[in-house]
């Protein structure tokens, strides 16, 4: 079968980490990525099924992979050679709806203690925080934190992978396949927004308005009672976007410090031009994970205020006496698992997730498709999907024969599948 | 004996014509047989002994005012408040009108036995003058005399321990000055006249006051009505300014008021800069050849080269009247001698006015003319000189010639950024603006604290400008800016043109191909006197 394949070539890593440094996504050119015929993964157990992807989401964690720019500590949590690929809507083989149309799921990449047959299960998997697991290195299966990170699972960017049954989440016939595809995106932003701290009336600064920050704002507005919302966008569309889904005030990067001072009326520090705040955002939800970004939320968030890292910062040169001397709250959230939400009552985050994406209307976000082939194309406008005025950013397996790039919505456009649309060069 | 102002009718022989360009040049070709220019008079003659001038109108005061001498006793309170930093444009070279001024009046206060003397810079809601600011305008012989001991102070209007509501107007406008000045047994108010706005009881009502009594002029209603607010008999503004004064005089509250007017010699009649004052027609090769170098020579300077050139020159504009006594007969006569400089008689209004923007406005000296202030030199001050009728007609065009950088000062104009980058992103109506935003800046704390602390302008400042085009924004078709950062003059509204070709041709869409077109020569200073 068809698949992107990513191997341990060191040289060819070299070589994506320069390019990468140079044009977002050209790792994928000159990178350990390839375009391969493989054999599909072989079932690793009796409740294991085969999937066969339909639309496979483009994520930042794989451009920062592609582009040899993700940090080292994932090397332990990983497995060669590896088919990339977690956001993944897919039918399932051999496994048909009473109707006799495929049974449509989206993947829980996580692979998690029941994936692995370990027994008895660790204590986060036990409490459904499966993101925590303490074994994604261990059990049946080979090393990997998710399913497109393992070589035994194979991924979404390929035209067939497994996945344990305890990781499917069937789709309701209402939602199309653009909508399923950003369940698994949204899931993380429903857990950031639930670890976020934030309590009624909260003022919460979103930074980034990529596909993260942009369904953090959306999460923030469904599942908290936050007052204002601040979004930091650079790009046009995205200001759009961060408007559309629920943010107060869209500022640029370089506007964030002056916005969150209005909004909270404190006083600044700094002769007009502001060093940093006296006050400032009760919560603020880093999806960049930059230095330059967490250095900014380090100077507008409030004393004992809460910084949740929801962006793949790795290793960062930061200056953190703000952190200490203003008793600064700086946590991290990953993955999902089970969320108490405001009302007390717990949850399963993807099933908060199906309810925000079809309560938004988020297949919107889908911008454009690709079939396998075009890969490089794909990567290209998913590195700069801000730039050109797109989100998300996905591969389409339905018909890779002859699968084009399709160009997607805007803020006010419905969603629509179009699995066969034929725009050649269209993005 | 200097020429008039006159209007020139464009033909195929008129050389290309001047225009400012922030702190850069350009020279427009204007299309001929349907274009003007109006020109300023040049600058009259100066009084040939000024400080004699300053003598005798001290000693002549005019109204029902007695001598300044006569003013002044032992045992009195007096308090001399002057202009501030915004006038005049561009800094005069020393030694500062306001300097010759109070020299003559300390000098009487001393002579009479006169100890409590404080000198306050009258400068309402600008931001505070530094001390270098302050030494050019009263002299180091003044400023060492009096600041270190606290005497010599920039008004604070957000001082409520040092302020003082006087009264209410009989249309409910508070009055609210200087507690200082207000319990003073004299105030003495040092002018500098530069336009027909400038003195008269706005001197004392506005320049000593707080925004809870700004308030009541500076705003959207008050600035429509006025047309324009250089004529003070058509200016809401001067009819509530005055207002006020009556509730000051009525109080007791006794002003010693002394103007001053000024010539319109702004680059000299010879130097460097002297060229920008000469008519195009009349340039010798020389001239041409200076132009040129000069043009090209910002072209390749930084921004921040250009600015410290243009912002460093020092303006040879020397005083042509002084007059002393009650406000309102000193300005009376003040006016008068304003207008003789600066009218230009001109028939009839255009389609398309054209205005190229100069480096300087009242609000950045020393600073950076911000997108905001452009607005507010083009469609607040230029717009509004005149007289009778705007120069443009009701659904005409202003094209202004200015770069309009996304740039900001941020010790000057810490709220103005704010203003940018939230208020005009929402909304650049600017009754919407005042509705909806100006409270929130009015009596923000931070901005209330830079005010205090700093050199910052009060945060409700941008509002004031951007109501100072209010009238315009409402009598125009269209506003462009030719050479405009594209980005910045988007959020203010106005449409951006790479030359002034592409100006003119965008205000086609509005007034049509064969639009009449008058250009602004200015500065030098002139206002049109249109019939």
């Amino acid at each position: 079968m068809k698949a992107l394949v990513y191997k341990r070539k060191p040289v060819r890593f070299a070589a994506a980490i320069a390019a990468g440094r140079l044009a977002p996504g050209a790792g994928a050119g000159v990178g350990p990525l390839s375009h391969d015929d493989i054999d599909p993964p072989e079932l690793p157990g009796p409740d294991w099924v085969r999937l066969a992807p339909r639309l496979a989401g483009i994520c930042g964690s794989d451009l920062a992979t592609i582009d040899g720019q993700s940090s080292r500590w994932f090397e332990p949590v990983v497995s060669f050679p590896f088919v990339p690929g977690h956001e993944v809507v897919a039918d399932v083989v051999g496994d048909d709806n009473p109707d006799g149309t495929p049974l449509r799921v989206v993947l829980e990449p996580v692979l998690g203690c029941a994936t692995r047959a370990i027994t008895p299960v660790c204590a986060p998997c036990a409490a459904g925080d499966l993101g925590n697991c303490t074994n994604i290195t261990f059990g049946a299966i080979a090393p990997g934190l998710q399913s497109g990170f393992c070589c035994d699972t194979g991924g979404g960017w390929s035209a067939q992978m497994v996945a344990h049954r305890s990781q499917l989440h069937p789709v309701p016939n209402t939602m199309d396949d653009h909508a399923a595809v950003m369940v698994e995106p949204t899931a993380c932003a429903v857990h950031a927004a639930l670890a976020a701290g934030i309590e009624p009336g909260a003022t919460v600064v979103v930074q980034g308005a990529g596909t993260l920050g942009l369904l953090c704002i959306a999460a923030v507005r469904r599942f908290t009672d936050a007052g204002k919302v601040i979004a930091v966008a650079k790009h046009p569309v995205q200001r759009d976007w961060a408007r559309d889904l629920g943010a107060d005030m869209v500022v640029a990067p370089d506007e964030v410090a002056r916005a969150v001072r209005r909004a909270t009326g404190t006083m600044a520090i700094g002769d007009g031009h502001i060093t940093r705040l006296a006050g400032g955002a009760d919560a603020v939800l880093d999806c960049v994970g930059s230095s330059d970004s967490l250095t900014t939320a380090l100077s507008v968030v409030r004393p004992r205020g809460q910084i949740t890292v929801v962006g793949m910062a790795g290793a960062t040169r930061l200056d953190l006496t703000g952190l200490w001397q203003r008793e600064i709250r700086m946590v991290g959230a990953y993955a999902y698992g089970t969320e108490t939400l405001t009302d007390g009552t717990s949850a399963r985050t993807f099933d908060l997730a199906f309810d925000l994406v079809t309560a938004a209307d988020l297949g919107r976000l889908v911008s454009a498709t690709y079939p396998l082939a075009n890969y490089r194309d794909a990567i290209a406008h998913a590195a700069a999907a801000g730039s050109r005025g797109a989100v998300k950013v996905a591969f389409d397996l339905r018909r890779p024969a002859d699968r084009t790039p399709v160009a997607r919505s805007t803020p006010t456009s419905a969603s629509a599948d179009t699995p066969d649309a034929t725009q050649p060069g269209a993005h | 004996m200097p020429r008039p102002g006159f209007v020139l009718d464009v033909d195929r022989s008129t050389p290309p014509v001047l225009f400012h360009h922030g702190e850069q040049l350009r020279l427009e070709k204007l299309p001929p047989g349907r274009s003007r220019i109006i020109y300023p008079a040049e600058p009259l003659a100066a009084l040939d002994h000024p400080d004699a001038a300053i003598a005798d109108a001290l000693a002549n005061p005019l109204g029902d005012s007695e001598p300044l001498a006569a003013l002044l006793r032992p045992g009195m309170k007096l308090t001399i408040a002057f202009d501030d930093i915004s006038l005049p444009l561009p800094p005069m070279r020393r030694p500062d009108i306001r300097q010759r001024v109070i020299e003559q009046v300390l000098d009487l206060a001393a002579a009479a036995g006169v100890d409590d003397v404080m000198l306050i810079a009258a400068l309402a809601l600008h931001r505070r003058m530094t001390e270098d600011e302050l030494r050019h305008a009263v002299g180091d012989r003044v400023y060492d005399a009096f600041a270190p001991h606290g005497l010599l102070i920039n008004h604070d209007a957000e001082d409520p321990d040092n302020l003082m509501e006087i009264g209410t107007t009989e249309q409910g406008e508070v009055v609210e000055i200087n507690r200082r000045a207000a319990e003073s047994d004299l105030i003495v108010y040092v002018n500098i006249n530069l336009v027909a706005m400038d003195g008269g009881w706005k001197s004392t009502a506005t320049g000593l006051s707080s925004y809870k009594s700004l308030r009541h002029h500076h705003n959207v209603e008050t600035m429509e009505h006025s047309r324009s607010f250089m004529d003070q008999h058509n200016s809401e503004l001067h009819r509530s300014n005055w207002r006020m004064g009556k509730v000051l005089r009525d109080s007791g509250i006794k002003i010693f008021q002394i103007e001053t007017t000024m010539n319109n010699d702004v680059f000299g009649t010879s130097g460097p800069m002297a060229v920008l004052q000469k008519r195009e027609w009349e340039w010798t090769a020389r001239d041409r050849l200076a132009v040129g170098a000069m043009k090209r020579g910002l072209d390749v300077m930084s921004p921040r080269a250009r600015r410290q050139v243009f912002h460093s020159w020092r303006a040879p504009h020397a005083m042509t009247s002084v007059q002393a006594g009650e406000v309102e007969a000193v300005h009376k006569v003040t006016t008068d001698n304003v207008y003789a400089q600066h009218l230009v008689p001109v028939s009839g209004q255009t389609d398309i006015l054209t205005m190229g923007l100069p480096y300087i406005g009242p609000y950045n000296v020393n600073s950076v003319m911000n997108p905001i202030l452009v607005m507010c030199l083009g469609l607040g001050y230029f717009f509004n000189l005149y007289k009778g009728q705007p120069l443009v007609r009701p659904g005409g065009v202003v094209i202004m010639s200015h770069p309009t950088p996304w740039d900001f000062h941020p010790v000057h104009h810490p709220s103005y950024i704010d203003f940018f980058e939230q208020v005009l992103a929402d909304t650049t109506d600017p009754r919407e603006i005042e509705k909806r935003y100006e409270k929130q800046f009015a009596e923000d704390e931070w901005y209330r604290h830079l005010y205090r602390t700093s050199h910052a302008y009060h945060g409700v400042h941008p509002f004031y400008m951007w109501y100072w085009g209010a009238h315009a924004l409402s009598h125009l078709g269209r506003v462009i800016i030719v050479g405009g950062d594209r980005a910045a003059v988007d959020r203010l509204g106005f449409t951006a043109a790479s030359t002034l070709r592409d100006a003119l041709e965008m205000a086609s869409d509005t007034v049509g191909p064969h639009a009449t077109i008058t250009h602004l020569h200015n500065p030098p200073i002139l206002m049109a006197d249109v019939t």
